[in-house]
Protein backbone atom coordinates (compact mmCIF):
# COMPACT_ATOMS: atom_id res chain seq x y z
CA UNK A 1 0.00 0.00 0.00
CA UNK A 2 2.67 2.50 0.78
CA UNK A 3 4.44 1.66 -2.22
CA UNK A 4 1.33 1.99 -4.46
CA UNK A 5 1.22 5.44 -2.72
CA UNK A 6 4.35 6.77 -3.45
CA UNK A 7 4.24 5.12 -7.16
CA UNK A 8 4.19 8.02 -8.95
CA UNK A 9 3.01 6.32 -12.85
CA UNK A 10 0.30 4.64 -10.19
CA UNK A 11 -1.97 6.94 -10.94
CA UNK A 12 -1.94 6.65 -14.70
CA UNK A 13 -3.33 3.14 -14.26
CA UNK A 14 -5.87 2.25 -16.63
CA UNK A 15 -8.80 -0.27 -14.99
CA UNK A 16 -11.04 -2.03 -16.53
CA UNK A 17 -14.34 -1.12 -14.73
CA UNK A 18 -17.08 -3.28 -16.97
CA UNK A 19 -14.64 -5.71 -19.03
CA UNK A 20 -16.24 -5.60 -22.73
CA UNK A 21 -14.75 -7.81 -25.10
CA UNK A 22 -16.07 -8.12 -29.02
CA UNK A 23 -14.66 -10.63 -30.73
CA UNK A 24 -10.86 -10.30 -29.49
CA UNK A 25 -11.16 -6.84 -29.22
CA UNK A 26 -10.89 -4.86 -26.11
CA UNK A 27 -13.87 -2.40 -25.38
CA UNK A 28 -13.59 -2.37 -22.16
CA UNK A 29 -14.96 0.67 -19.80
CA UNK A 30 -12.04 2.03 -17.83
CA UNK A 31 -11.50 4.79 -15.53
CA UNK A 32 -9.96 6.51 -18.58
CA UNK A 33 -13.43 6.12 -20.22
CA UNK A 34 -15.63 6.82 -16.89
CA UNK A 35 -13.47 10.49 -16.93
CA UNK A 36 -14.02 11.53 -20.33
CA UNK A 37 -18.08 10.58 -19.61
CA UNK A 38 -18.00 12.73 -16.30
CA UNK A 39 -15.66 15.68 -18.35
CA UNK A 40 -18.60 15.51 -21.35
CA UNK A 41 -21.28 15.98 -18.70
CA UNK A 42 -19.47 18.50 -16.20
CA UNK A 43 -19.14 20.95 -19.20
CA UNK A 44 -22.36 19.98 -21.05
CA UNK A 45 -24.10 20.51 -17.84
CA UNK A 46 -22.21 23.40 -16.42
CA UNK A 47 -23.24 25.40 -19.94
CA UNK A 48 -26.41 24.49 -20.41
CA UNK A 49 -27.52 24.87 -16.79
CA UNK A 50 -25.63 28.45 -16.61
CA UNK A 51 -27.64 29.16 -20.07
CA UNK A 52 -31.34 27.85 -19.33
CA UNK A 53 -32.61 30.50 -17.69
CA UNK A 54 -29.96 33.54 -18.60
CA UNK A 55 -30.85 36.90 -18.33
CA UNK A 56 -29.73 40.14 -20.33
CA UNK A 57 -27.50 41.29 -16.97
CA UNK A 58 -25.45 37.36 -16.78
CA UNK A 59 -25.27 35.71 -13.00
CA UNK A 60 -21.64 35.02 -12.39
CA UNK A 61 -22.00 31.62 -13.84
CA UNK A 62 -23.65 32.62 -16.68
CA UNK A 63 -20.91 35.11 -17.26
CA UNK A 64 -18.42 32.23 -17.18
CA UNK A 65 -20.04 30.34 -20.25
CA UNK A 66 -20.33 33.88 -22.13
CA UNK A 67 -16.30 34.75 -21.29
CA UNK A 68 -15.53 31.01 -22.41
CA UNK A 69 -17.52 31.95 -25.77
CA UNK A 70 -16.40 35.34 -26.04
CA UNK A 71 -12.62 33.66 -25.89
CA UNK A 72 -12.90 30.94 -27.71
CA UNK A 73 -14.64 33.31 -30.81
CA UNK A 74 -11.85 35.92 -30.52
CA UNK A 75 -9.00 33.28 -30.76
CA UNK A 76 -10.97 31.78 -33.81
CA UNK A 77 -10.99 35.15 -35.20
CA UNK A 78 -7.49 35.99 -35.00
CA UNK A 79 -6.22 32.80 -35.34
CA UNK A 80 -8.51 31.60 -38.36
CA UNK A 81 -10.20 34.78 -39.91
CA UNK A 82 -14.06 35.35 -39.52
CA UNK A 83 -14.58 32.42 -42.16
CA UNK A 84 -12.63 30.20 -39.41
CA UNK A 85 -15.99 30.49 -37.15
CA UNK A 86 -17.56 27.80 -39.09
CA UNK A 87 -15.25 25.72 -37.27
CA UNK A 88 -16.36 27.07 -33.88
CA UNK A 89 -18.63 24.27 -32.63
CA UNK A 90 -15.45 22.03 -33.41
CA UNK A 91 -12.91 23.84 -31.39
CA UNK A 92 -14.75 25.30 -29.00
CA UNK A 93 -15.40 21.49 -27.79
CA UNK A 94 -12.42 20.67 -28.05
CA UNK A 95 -10.46 23.33 -25.47
CA UNK A 96 -13.88 22.71 -23.02
CA UNK A 97 -12.93 18.97 -23.35
CA UNK A 98 -9.25 19.39 -22.80
CA UNK A 99 -9.78 22.58 -20.40
CA UNK A 100 -12.12 20.48 -17.92
CA UNK A 101 -10.24 17.23 -18.32
CA UNK A 102 -7.20 18.71 -16.94
CA UNK A 103 -8.60 20.46 -14.00
CA UNK A 104 -10.78 17.59 -13.22
CA UNK A 105 -7.79 15.77 -13.27
CA UNK A 106 -6.10 18.23 -10.87
CA UNK A 107 -8.18 16.53 -8.14
CA UNK A 108 -6.66 14.03 -6.05
CA UNK A 109 -7.43 10.33 -6.84
CA UNK A 110 -9.09 11.90 -10.28
CA UNK A 111 -7.80 10.03 -13.42
CA UNK A 112 -6.41 13.14 -15.89
CA UNK A 113 -7.67 12.12 -19.12
CA UNK A 114 -5.26 13.90 -20.93
CA UNK A 115 -2.36 12.45 -19.34
CA UNK A 116 -2.29 9.41 -22.31
CA UNK A 117 -0.62 10.18 -25.78
CA UNK A 118 -3.08 7.94 -27.19
CA UNK A 119 -6.10 10.06 -26.03
CA UNK A 120 -4.58 13.49 -27.11
CA UNK A 121 -3.11 11.55 -30.46
CA UNK A 122 -6.86 11.19 -31.09
CA UNK A 123 -7.91 14.91 -30.56
CA UNK A 124 -4.80 16.09 -32.58
CA UNK A 125 -5.51 13.09 -35.12
CA UNK A 126 -9.51 14.68 -35.38
CA UNK A 127 -7.71 18.45 -35.99
CA UNK A 128 -5.52 17.66 -38.59
CA UNK A 129 -8.25 14.94 -40.22
CA UNK A 130 -10.57 17.78 -40.07
CA UNK A 131 -8.00 20.33 -41.92
CA UNK A 132 -7.11 17.82 -44.80
CA UNK A 133 -10.43 16.69 -45.40
CA UNK A 134 -11.82 20.35 -45.34
CA UNK A 135 -9.40 21.85 -47.59
CA UNK A 136 -9.25 19.30 -50.30
CA UNK A 137 -13.26 20.06 -50.30
CA UNK A 138 -13.26 23.33 -50.44
CA UNK A 139 -10.10 23.81 -52.38
CA UNK A 140 -9.24 20.45 -54.13
CA UNK A 141 -6.26 20.20 -55.26
CA UNK A 142 -5.03 24.03 -54.71
CA UNK A 143 -4.81 23.24 -51.21
CA UNK A 144 -1.36 21.43 -52.04
CA UNK A 145 -0.04 24.53 -52.57
CA UNK A 146 0.42 24.56 -48.91
CA UNK A 147 3.67 22.59 -49.58
CA UNK A 148 4.95 25.10 -52.09
CA UNK A 149 7.17 27.89 -50.47
CA UNK A 150 7.41 30.81 -52.94
CA UNK A 151 10.97 31.43 -54.15
CA UNK A 152 12.07 28.30 -54.23
CA UNK A 153 14.86 27.63 -57.05
CA UNK A 154 13.41 24.45 -59.45
CA UNK A 155 16.19 22.17 -58.43
CA UNK A 156 15.71 22.44 -54.52
CA UNK A 157 11.17 22.44 -55.53
CA UNK A 158 10.88 18.23 -54.71
CA UNK A 159 13.45 18.20 -51.72
CA UNK A 160 11.65 21.59 -49.90
CA UNK A 161 7.97 19.95 -50.99
CA UNK A 162 9.07 16.58 -49.38
CA UNK A 163 10.11 18.40 -46.34
CA UNK A 164 7.60 20.38 -45.87
CA UNK A 165 5.04 17.59 -45.92
CA UNK A 166 6.93 15.86 -43.32
CA UNK A 167 6.81 18.82 -41.31
CA UNK A 168 2.93 18.71 -42.52
CA UNK A 169 2.34 15.51 -40.95
CA UNK A 170 4.62 15.79 -38.12
CA UNK A 171 2.21 18.87 -36.94
CA UNK A 172 -0.82 15.95 -35.31
CA UNK A 173 2.79 14.23 -33.66
CA UNK A 174 3.91 17.26 -32.10
CA UNK A 175 0.73 18.54 -31.00
CA UNK A 176 -0.28 15.83 -28.96
CA UNK A 177 3.25 14.80 -27.47
CA UNK A 178 3.38 18.84 -26.19
CA UNK A 179 -0.07 18.64 -24.49
CA UNK A 180 0.58 14.48 -23.30
CA UNK A 181 4.06 15.59 -21.60
CA UNK A 182 2.92 18.24 -20.11
CA UNK A 183 -0.01 16.54 -18.12
CA UNK A 184 2.08 13.46 -17.35
CA UNK A 185 5.53 15.55 -16.38
CA UNK A 186 3.01 17.53 -14.00
CA UNK A 187 1.30 14.85 -12.23
CA UNK A 188 4.61 13.18 -11.90
CA UNK A 189 6.27 16.01 -10.58
CA UNK A 190 3.93 16.85 -8.03
CA UNK A 191 2.95 13.24 -7.13
CA UNK A 192 7.10 12.94 -6.19
CA UNK A 193 7.24 15.61 -4.44
CA UNK A 194 3.91 14.85 -2.39
CA UNK A 195 5.90 11.73 -2.25
CA UNK A 196 8.66 13.19 -0.32
CA UNK A 197 6.56 15.11 2.19
CA UNK A 198 5.19 11.27 3.37
CA UNK A 199 8.47 9.72 3.43
CA UNK A 200 10.21 12.44 5.04
CA UNK A 201 7.08 12.80 7.86
CA UNK A 202 8.10 8.61 8.43
CA UNK A 203 11.29 9.75 9.76
CA UNK A 204 10.44 10.90 13.08
CA UNK A 205 10.67 15.01 14.48
CA UNK A 206 13.45 15.50 12.29
CA UNK A 207 11.80 14.36 8.81
CA UNK A 208 8.61 16.62 9.90
CA UNK A 209 10.59 19.74 9.69
CA UNK A 210 12.33 18.52 6.76
CA UNK A 211 9.20 18.07 5.27
CA UNK A 212 8.37 21.41 5.46
CA UNK A 213 10.28 21.98 2.03
CA UNK A 214 8.93 19.75 -0.38
CA UNK A 215 5.23 20.73 1.08
CA UNK A 216 5.92 24.03 0.24
CA UNK A 217 6.98 22.87 -3.03
CA UNK A 218 4.07 20.81 -3.59
CA UNK A 219 1.53 23.93 -3.02
CA UNK A 220 3.43 25.85 -5.72
CA UNK A 221 3.61 22.91 -8.27
CA UNK A 222 -0.32 22.51 -7.90
CA UNK A 223 -0.60 26.56 -8.61
CA UNK A 224 1.60 26.09 -11.46
CA UNK A 225 -0.52 22.70 -12.57
CA UNK A 226 -3.65 24.98 -13.03
CA UNK A 227 -1.63 27.23 -15.36
CA UNK A 228 -0.28 24.31 -16.74
CA UNK A 229 -3.76 23.07 -17.16
CA UNK A 230 -5.20 26.01 -18.73
CA UNK A 231 -2.35 27.12 -20.77
CA UNK A 232 -1.95 23.53 -22.39
CA UNK A 233 -5.34 23.73 -23.41
CA UNK A 234 -5.15 27.59 -24.64
CA UNK A 235 -2.17 26.53 -26.77
CA UNK A 236 -3.72 22.92 -28.37
CA UNK A 237 -6.62 25.52 -29.14
CA UNK A 238 -4.62 27.94 -30.52
CA UNK A 239 -2.76 25.73 -33.11
CA UNK A 240 -5.75 24.17 -33.89
CA UNK A 241 -6.95 27.62 -35.42
CA UNK A 242 -3.74 27.79 -37.15
CA UNK A 243 -4.17 24.84 -38.56
CA UNK A 244 -7.81 25.39 -39.82
CA UNK A 245 -6.26 29.02 -41.27
CA UNK A 246 -4.45 26.38 -43.58
CA UNK A 247 -6.84 24.78 -44.40
CA UNK A 248 -9.27 27.76 -44.99
CA UNK A 249 -6.08 29.80 -46.89
CA UNK A 250 -3.58 27.43 -48.06
CA UNK A 251 -1.12 29.74 -49.60
CA UNK A 252 -2.47 31.87 -52.56
CA UNK B 1 3.13 29.19 -26.11
CA UNK B 2 3.79 32.77 -25.24
CA UNK B 3 5.66 33.04 -28.73
CA UNK B 4 2.35 31.71 -30.18
CA UNK B 5 0.33 34.33 -27.91
CA UNK B 6 3.07 37.09 -29.30
CA UNK B 7 2.82 35.91 -32.56
CA UNK B 8 -0.79 36.20 -32.87
CA UNK B 9 -1.24 39.55 -31.27
CA UNK B 10 1.55 40.31 -34.20
CA UNK B 11 -0.38 39.31 -36.47
CA UNK B 12 -3.54 40.97 -35.14
CA UNK B 13 -1.55 44.42 -35.63
CA UNK B 14 -0.32 43.78 -39.02
CA UNK B 15 -3.97 42.69 -40.01
CA UNK B 16 -5.58 45.53 -38.67
CA UNK B 17 -2.71 47.81 -39.79
CA UNK B 18 -1.77 46.37 -42.91
CA UNK B 19 -4.13 47.29 -45.77
CA UNK B 20 -2.49 51.05 -46.88
CA UNK B 21 -4.87 50.80 -49.78
CA UNK B 22 -7.78 52.42 -47.35
CA UNK B 23 -5.11 54.38 -45.73
CA UNK B 24 -6.92 57.90 -46.70
CA UNK B 25 -10.52 57.32 -45.24
CA UNK B 26 -10.04 58.52 -41.57
CA UNK B 27 -11.82 55.88 -39.92
CA UNK B 28 -9.75 53.47 -41.26
CA UNK B 29 -6.88 56.04 -39.89
CA UNK B 30 -8.40 56.17 -36.43
CA UNK B 31 -8.83 52.21 -36.07
CA UNK B 32 -5.61 51.86 -37.81
CA UNK B 33 -3.99 54.04 -34.72
CA UNK B 34 -6.24 51.94 -32.00
CA UNK B 35 -5.43 48.65 -33.36
CA UNK B 36 -1.40 50.02 -33.08
CA UNK B 37 -2.41 51.73 -29.50
CA UNK B 38 -3.91 48.69 -28.03
CA UNK B 39 -1.07 46.15 -29.36
CA UNK B 40 1.80 48.65 -28.08
CA UNK B 41 -0.43 48.72 -24.55
CA UNK B 42 -1.06 44.93 -24.35
CA UNK B 43 2.94 44.39 -25.17
CA UNK B 44 3.63 44.93 -21.25
CA UNK B 45 1.96 41.59 -20.08
CA UNK B 46 4.62 39.31 -21.74
CA UNK B 47 7.63 40.12 -19.74
CA UNK B 48 5.43 39.33 -16.68
CA UNK B 49 4.69 35.96 -17.95
CA UNK B 50 8.40 35.61 -18.94
CA UNK B 51 9.11 36.56 -15.76
CA UNK B 52 7.95 32.93 -14.24
CA UNK B 53 11.15 31.17 -14.80
CA UNK B 54 10.16 27.81 -14.50
CA UNK B 55 6.90 26.89 -16.34
CA UNK B 56 8.17 29.01 -19.63
CA UNK B 57 11.60 27.06 -19.50
CA UNK B 58 9.98 23.70 -19.19
CA UNK B 59 7.06 24.66 -21.55
CA UNK B 60 9.43 26.09 -24.12
CA UNK B 61 11.76 22.53 -24.02
CA UNK B 62 8.31 20.35 -24.26
CA UNK B 63 7.90 22.28 -27.25
CA UNK B 64 11.21 22.23 -29.31
CA UNK B 65 11.89 19.18 -28.92
CA UNK B 66 8.07 17.52 -29.45
CA UNK B 67 8.85 19.50 -32.77
CA UNK B 68 11.82 17.97 -33.36
CA UNK B 69 11.03 14.74 -32.38
CA UNK B 70 7.97 14.56 -34.19
CA UNK B 71 9.50 15.57 -37.68
CA UNK B 72 12.26 12.94 -37.34
CA UNK B 73 9.60 10.22 -36.05
CA UNK B 74 7.18 10.99 -39.07
CA UNK B 75 10.43 10.92 -41.85
CA UNK B 76 11.42 7.55 -40.51
CA UNK B 77 7.82 6.59 -40.28
CA UNK B 78 7.29 7.39 -44.00
CA UNK B 79 10.55 5.73 -45.01
CA UNK B 80 9.43 2.53 -43.45
CA UNK B 81 6.20 2.78 -45.10
CA UNK B 82 7.60 3.09 -48.40
CA UNK B 83 10.47 0.55 -47.74
CA UNK B 84 7.84 -2.35 -46.85
CA UNK B 85 5.38 -1.25 -49.56
CA UNK B 86 7.76 -0.44 -52.59
CA UNK B 87 10.67 -2.72 -51.37
CA UNK B 88 13.26 -0.29 -51.45
CA UNK B 89 15.11 -1.42 -48.05
CA UNK B 90 16.90 0.79 -46.68
CA UNK B 91 17.21 3.28 -49.25
CA UNK B 92 13.42 4.60 -47.90
CA UNK B 93 14.32 4.92 -44.59
CA UNK B 94 17.66 6.30 -44.96
CA UNK B 95 16.41 9.34 -47.55
CA UNK B 96 13.37 9.62 -45.73
CA UNK B 97 14.87 10.06 -42.29
CA UNK B 98 17.67 12.61 -43.56
CA UNK B 99 14.37 14.42 -44.55
CA UNK B 100 12.77 13.59 -41.31
CA UNK B 101 15.85 15.45 -39.77
CA UNK B 102 15.06 18.46 -41.88
CA UNK B 103 11.54 18.96 -41.20
CA UNK B 104 12.50 18.60 -37.59
CA UNK B 105 15.17 21.38 -37.29
CA UNK B 106 12.67 23.46 -39.83
CA UNK B 107 9.57 22.61 -37.49
CA UNK B 108 12.18 23.66 -34.25
CA UNK B 109 13.72 27.11 -36.30
CA UNK B 110 9.51 28.01 -37.04
CA UNK B 111 8.34 27.24 -33.87
CA UNK B 112 11.13 29.50 -32.29
CA UNK B 113 10.48 32.29 -34.86
CA UNK B 114 14.09 31.93 -36.12
CA UNK B 115 12.16 31.17 -39.85
CA UNK B 116 8.98 32.43 -41.19
CA UNK B 117 5.78 30.32 -41.66
CA UNK B 118 5.44 28.03 -44.79
CA UNK B 119 4.11 30.65 -46.90
CA UNK B 120 5.55 34.47 -45.89
CA UNK B 121 1.95 36.04 -47.33
CA UNK B 122 -0.44 33.41 -46.12
CA UNK B 123 -1.30 35.10 -42.95
CA UNK B 124 -1.48 38.96 -44.07
CA UNK B 125 -3.03 37.46 -47.51
CA UNK B 126 -5.77 35.35 -45.37
CA UNK B 127 -7.14 38.69 -43.41
CA UNK B 128 -7.43 40.57 -46.30
CA UNK B 129 -9.28 38.40 -48.28
CA UNK B 130 -11.10 38.24 -44.89
CA UNK B 131 -12.11 41.70 -45.55
CA UNK B 132 -13.15 41.26 -49.24
CA UNK B 133 -15.12 38.43 -47.99
CA UNK B 134 -17.00 40.59 -45.86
Amino acid sequence: MATDKVDPIHQFHLNDLIHVDIGGLDLSFTNSSLFMVIVAVVTAGFLYLTTANRGLVPTRLQSISEMSYEFVASMLRDGAGSQGMRFFPFVFSLFMFILVANLIGMVPYFFTVPSHIIVTFAFSMLVIGTVIVYGFWKHGLHFLNLFVPSGVPGALMPLVVAIEVISFLSRPISLSVRLFANMLAGHITLKVFAGFVVSLGSMGALGIGGAILPLAMTVALTGLEFLVAFLQAYVFAVLTCMYLNDALHPGH
Amino acid sequence: MVDSKDADRRDATRAGGGNPEKGGDSLEARRKRLATELAARSVPETPEVEGREKPQGFALAVKLSSEFVAGVLVGALLGYLLDRFAGTTPWGMIVFLLLGFCAGVLNVLRSTGAVSTPVPGSRSGSAEQDKHDQ
